[in-house]
């Protein structure tokens, strides 16, 4: 078992990659799944996150089977 | 309540009277029809644009817009709510987003109807990438 990581838009073009799987064994926080998953990468100021498709916190806890995702802040409906 | 994002181009005002007819004929109480519909610009932030990649989180997206209608539906005494959202690839013109709402008096409605679009704008997986004339941008989300 692991954690699916999906990165959405600038961030997926960032980190060159849409979707990594982490395998940690035990419960860890989304931050942690962060560093695993970037490289240990510093956390942008304006990372959304969520968990298992729910809006979530660095602190929230994860573990196997669950899909994290890492996005910036969005930007649909009409054009400001 | 209806969500749906798609990749086809969207006509909203088909959309809208295919539900109404569909759906909300039948309840017969509504006396009113909040509409938003938003639409491709050829123009932003002082640069011309080419057109548009729309990208969203499959299952996310649907969820929270979900949720936003329950919200609203939860605040405001509205029968129903319509929400369509494009993704994919949109040209200058093009309707992006459709959010309809169906109640009985129009204050509700237009209430309803403001939260869903100022909701779905910080709220819902979705990301505007626009191609220049020349370059890329993602559209970030104002100040």
């Amino acid at each position: 078992m692991a954690i699916t990581v999906r990165f959405f838009a600038h961030l997926r073009e960032q980190l060159g990659s849409a979707e990594r799987q982490v395998s940690v064994g035990r419960t860890v926080t989304v931050a942690e799944v962060w560093m695993i998953a970037s490289g240990g990468r510093p956390i942008p100021s304006s990372l959304l996150m969520a968990v298992n498709m729910e809006y979530a916190s660095a602190e929230t806890l994860v573990q196997d089977g669950d899909e994290v995702a890492f996005f910036p802040p969005v930007t649909g409906g009409e054009q400001s | 309540m209806t969500v749906r994002i798609t990749a086809d181009p969207l006509d909203p005002w088909h959309e809208i009277a295919a539900y109404q007819q569909q759906y909300m004929e039948q309840v017969g109480q509504f006396g009113a029809t909040a509409v938003f519909v938003g639409t491709m610009r050829d123009f932003n932030q002082g640069e011309a644009i080419r057109e548009m990649e729309l990208e969203y989180y499959p299952g996310m997206t649907e969820r929270s817009l979900h949720k936003i209608i329950a919200e609203a539906k939860n605040r405001w005494p509205v029968f129903d709510c319509l929400i369509i959202h494009r993704c994919g690839n949109l040209q200058p013109r093009e309707p992006i987003m459709l959010a309809a709402v169906w109640s009985t008096h129009r204050s509700a409605g237009f209430k309803a109807c403001r939260y869903l679009v100022e909701e779905l704008k910080t709220r819902v997986p979705l990301w505007k990438k626009e191609m220049l004339t020349v370059g890329t941008r993602w559209v970030e989300p104002p100040d």
